[in-house]
Order: C-alpha cells, then structure tokens, then sequence
C-alpha cells in the first residue's frame, strides 16, 4: 500500500519567459492503490499538474517517475496508453460506437479481436450498463451520467495501474453525481487502481480521497494529508478557509456511528407493568424510554403521559420508532436522523434491528470537541 | 436515464433529403428546356453548324476535363494545406492565407483566366491553373474551419488515450470535419464548371465555344443550348459530391 507508483520530482511548467509558472518545483509522490485527490481554487495548476502525469503537458524542468522508471523522456504515446484518462467533457468520439470508443486503447495496443470483444462487454457491465443495449449507440444518444460512465469504462479498458482523472463528475447534475461517486467507491474497491483526482470541490474531495493534497497558486501543496487528518488540523488559514465554515459538518461524513459513545435510556418490553415503568422512567435522567419488542427491536418512544393514558395497551401509545441507524452509518446520517426525529435521539441497532444504544446531541457534541 | 433513443435512420434531417433531391430536379428542368428550345425553335443551317454533335461532344468531354482537372487540383492543395496551417504554429500563415486568397476570388474570374494567359500563353493547362486558384478558397477555407469545429475535448481524450499526432489526424479531426470539407469541394466543382465557360477565352475550349459562336453569330437557340449543357454538367457534378458527402460523412453525428 505504500509503495510509491507515481512521482513528480521537481516539476516545474511555465508558459512563456517572464510568466508565473502553472506549476512551480512540485514533488508530489502517489501511493499505490490509493486515490489522491488534488484540490485548490481555479487557476492553481491542479489541472496541469495532472497532465504533467501523462505528458500532455511536458514539464519545463524536473523529472516523473511511474513505477520507479524515469518517463520524462521517450515517447509520450506509449506513456499515456499505459495511463486512463478522463476528463470533465468525456470526450467520447461521437463518430465512433460505444463498444468502438472502449476498444480505443487495446486497439492502439493491438490485442487480438476476440479478447477486446470480450472486453467491451466486461467494462460495460462494469460501469451498470446493459452490453446487449448499448454496444451499436452513438455517444449521442447518451445521457450525460451514461456517457461519464462510458468515459471511465474507457478508461479502463486496457486495465492500466494508473488513471488520471479530471473533473470527471463536474459537468453532471447532483443526483448523478452523487449516484457516479458511490459508484465509483465501489469500483475502486474492488479494483485498486492508483487515481490521481483533480476537483476543486472540496466536498468531492473529502468522499473520493484517501488522501488530498490541497493545492495553492503554483500548484504548491498546502497540505498533503487523510481528509480526517486535514478537517481536524488544518494547517494553515489558507486551508481553513478552502475548507469553508463547513468543515465539522464535513467531518460527520468521514465517522461513523459506531466511533460515538452510546447513551442508554431505559427499556421497556411487554408485559409491561405501568406502575414500574413509571418508577423507572422517573428515576432516570430521560424524559423517554424505548419499548423493545420480543426481539430486542424497539419500535416505540415511550414518555410519561403514554404510561399515564390507560385507555390504550402500552404496545400502541407513545411515538413510533421510525429510523434507526447502524454502527456504519455516519454521523451526518445520525444527526440528519436526530434532528428529525421527536426526542432529539437516535436509535442505534445492529444489523439485524436488535437495541444498542441511542445516539445524542450531546455524545455528538462531545466526539467534535475532543477532535478540535 | 435509460429510455431508447430512436434510431438514426429515420432521422434524416429534411434539408439533407432535398439536398440530394434539387440539383436532380434543376437539371432536369433545363435539359427540358434545351429539349423544347431544340425541337420548335427555327434552327437554321449555321445554328446546326455550331450544335454539331460531334463538336458538342468534344466540348463537353473539354469541359469535364476542365472542371475534374481543376477540381482534383484544388483538393490536392487546399486541403493539406488547410490541414498544415492548423497544426501549431501557424496562425500568421492562416489568416494570411485565407486573405490573400479571398482577393483571388473578389476579382473576376475572366481577370484571373487573363492574367495567366499573359504568363503562361494559351493551353487548357493555364486554365486549369486559373480555375484552380479561383476555387482554392473555398476548399481551404472550409477545411481550416472543418478542422476548428472538431470538439476540443475529443481531441484531448484522444491525445491522453495515446493517440499519436498522425493518428488524432486520421481518425478523429478528418473524419468529423469531412463534412464541412466536402461542403467546400462541391462549391468549389460548381465554380469550376461554371467557369470552365470562358476557358474558350484562351483556347482552353470547352462549351464556351458554343455560347460564343451563338453571340458572335447571333443564334439564341446556339447559346441557350450551350448554357444549358454547361448548367447541367455544373448540376451533376453537385449531386455526385453530394451523394459522396452522404457516404463519406461517419454515423454518429
């Protein structure tokens, strides 16, 4: 895992004598396997920092390094074959066919028919497209998620170590966004390709990066660390700022529930005694207990006036239980559920719905203040 | 997200359909007037003398010859030209280019077949040469723009996939400003066997020769005629590169 694949050495790139240079005396080194997102406001070289990888763009002085071989020199088309590439505007060639558009790369490497007939149908159902459907279509007719999802599958057709990445979600709406990202997690999972991400949403950053480098005029680099790491310490007012006034609500993403400390109210479960459970419930500190089912699952908030109204069984009174969460939740998942529910708690259970414990304002409040 | 877009075969747009369909029809409108203008007009002995057959036909082979020779021509140059000045490096030579030969066409085309005669003397070549630089423009020109419009980011996909210069060229930038390219060769066929009229001017021959006998030995049936055959062959030629253009121009787009 950390071994290094990709290095910059002392990149520099400048247009013309006199300019500022886009990038100035970069090192930069990629892990293996992991996804490094380069991040920082528009115009700070994060962009041509990423084409230096490939050679799109050549660099003024300094070297790089892909899997410890010097490819500073030599021809950059062998390079960028060994290299996936995607870019905000997809790029895809519209006279070509989508099964042409993912055979691009292993053409150029000159497999044999059979195996990228194969291919096409394997990166296709990869990217949760149908091979039979889409195979013959134009890019035209795509959606703009459908042709981002080609996009990758093209990409990664030839199965390279590396891919590049460039805005890829950038263009597309929200709720696709969203839907490509998690996608895209699930993809690099099971995959493990070493991605280099460029984005200047620093939202996408903390969800897509196991490690971010943020990045200033220059492509100087503010800081190079975990997303957790970069929320909880930030290391300069420069980061604090790119950050925004978010960055603690942007932190509940990356903890999940079962990082929190658990608060047990009392429970309750049939036969109840309502002369007891009064008792009980007074004696603690809640204003509410849970009554848990046969199977230790609680489904209602039991308070005071439902113990006190005889008239219905105490299976029907008090409020229903209608979310609860599980220890991998995050904690934003927690507090979006909190904030909605009646007694300003979450009910936290395992998999399969037995009580836990509850999750609280306060225990929230406290996990934050221990991180700052 | 995932509804089936109609196939592209039914969505021939109408102007592409009656692209091919007017040159066909205007053809055979005048060929249906040389026809008439041929069977009741009063054709005396000197009008069959200079609409004989064998003149006629030697004429138009002439002009064929004058329009495809130009024609091939102007591709040969306009289009690897256009192709060299977009590469990097030359916008200077581009707009420069372009300029100079858009005067080339603001003259006129009698001009230009005259200027070359007095540098060239008579012969068919110093009208194909005239010809060929009156058409370059528009054959340049709309390669350079053919070339301009292909997406940039389907370039830059194709550079970062490993695509060589050579290949980005062959198999992306040409085959999606095909098009507009060949949009400028018909215009450039047109005038050329328009022009291949005043090829007579300098001994280039062609139908010219008719229409000129008909002035000078005032036979109107003589010069209707001839224009016609010339209209009609300017006509074909259109369809033939419209047709290539339908062919040549990829699915997809």
């Amino acid at each position: 895992m950390s071994e290094t694949l990709i290095r910059l050495e002392n990149v520099s790139k400048s247009y013309g004598s006199g300019a500022e240079p886009a990038v100035r005396n970069l090192t930069l080194e990629v892990k293996k396997g992991e996804v490094l997102v380069l991040v920082g406001p528009s115009g700070c070289g994060k962009s041509t920092t990423l084409r230096l990888i490939n050679r799109l763009i050549e660099p003024t002085s300094g070297r790089i390094y892909l899997d410890g071989e010097d490819v500073t020199d030599g021809d950059p088309s062998v390079l960028r074959r060994k290299i996936g590439y995607v870019i905000q505007q997809v790029g895809l060639f519209p006279h070509r066919t989508i099964a042409e558009n993912i055979a691009t790369v292993p053409k150029l490497l000159g497999w044999d028919k059979a195996k990228i007939e194969a291919r096409i149908d394997e990166m296709l159902e990869l990217v949760s497209m149908d091979p039979e459907t889409y195979r013959d279509r134009y890019p035209k007719e795509l959606s703009g998620g459908q042709a981002q999802r080609i996009g990758v599958a093209r990409a990664l057709a030839a199965d390279p170590d590396v891919l590049l990445m460039d805005e890829p979600f950038g263009a597309i709406d929200p709720i696709t966004r969203d839907r490509l990202q998690n996608e895209f997690l699930r993809l690099q999972q099971e995959l493990k390709k070493t991605i280099v991400f460029v984005t200047h949403d620093i939202d996408e950053a903390i969800k897509m990066g196991n490690r971010i480098a943020i990045l200033r005029e220059g492509s100087e680099i503010a800081q190079l660390d975990t997303p957790e790491a970069i929320l909880a310490h930030p290391a300069d007012e420069f980061v604090e700022s790119f950050l925004g006034s978010g960055a603690i609500l942007k932190g509940l993403t990356l903890k999940k529930v079962r990082d929190i400390e658990l608060h047990q109210v009392p429970t309750m479960s049939s036969p109840v005694m309502r002369e007891q459970a009064l008792e009980t419930l007074r004696a603690s500190d809640d204003q509410v207990a849970l009554f848990l089912d046969a199977n230790d699952k609680p489904t209602r908030w039991i308070d005071e006036r439902a113990l006190n109204r005889t008239s219905q069984p105490i299976e029907k009174s008090g409020r229903p239980v209608t979310v609860d969460l599980q220890p991998e939740d995050t904690l934003q998942d927690a507090l979006t559920v909190m904030l909605q529910s009646s007694v300003g708690m979450a009910v936290v259970t395992d998999r399969k719905g037995k009580y836990l414990g509850c999750c609280t304002i306060e225990s929230l409040a406290k996990l934050i203040m221990s991180d700052g | 997200m995932s509804q089936i877009a109609p196939s592209l075969k039914n969505r021939t747009p109408l102007s592409e359909r009656l692209d091919l369909i007017v040159s066909p029809i205007f053809a055979i409108a005048l060929a249906i007037i040389g026809g008439v203008v041929w069977l009741y007009s009063d054709l005396d002995d000197t009008t069959i003398a200079i609409l004989a057959p064998e003149k006629l036909q030697r004429q138009l082979v002439e002009t064929i010859t004058l329009g495809l020779a130009s024609s091939l021509l102007v591709i040969a140059i306009a289009i690897p030209l256009g192709v060299l000045v977009t590469r990097k490096g030359f916008p200077r030579l581009k707009n420069f280019l372009v300029d100079t030969l858009g005067l080339a066409q603001a003259l006129p085309a009698y001009g230009l077949i005259v200027i070359f005669f007095s540098f060239m003397g008579a012969g068919i070549t110093t009208v194909i040469l005239a010809l060929a630089t009156f058409s370059l423009l528009p054959v340049l020109r709309n390669t350079i723009v053919g070339l301009e419009q292909v997406d940039k980011s389907v370039i830059d996909a194709g550079r970062g996939m490993g695509y060589t210069t050579r290949q980005i060229l062959m198999k992306i930038e040409l085959p999606l400003s095909v098009e507009v390219i060949i949009a400028g060769i018909r215009t450039a066929i047109v005038i050329n066997v328009g022009m291949s009229a005043l090829a007579f001017l300098v001994g280039g021959g062609g139908l010219g020769e008719t229409i000129n006998s008909g002035l000078k030995l005032d036979r109107a049936p003589a010069i209707l005629i001839g224009a016609v055959l010339v209209a009609i062959l300017a006509l074909l030629f259109d369809f033939v590169s419209a047709l290539a253009q339908k062919h040549l121009k990829p699915k997809g787009l």
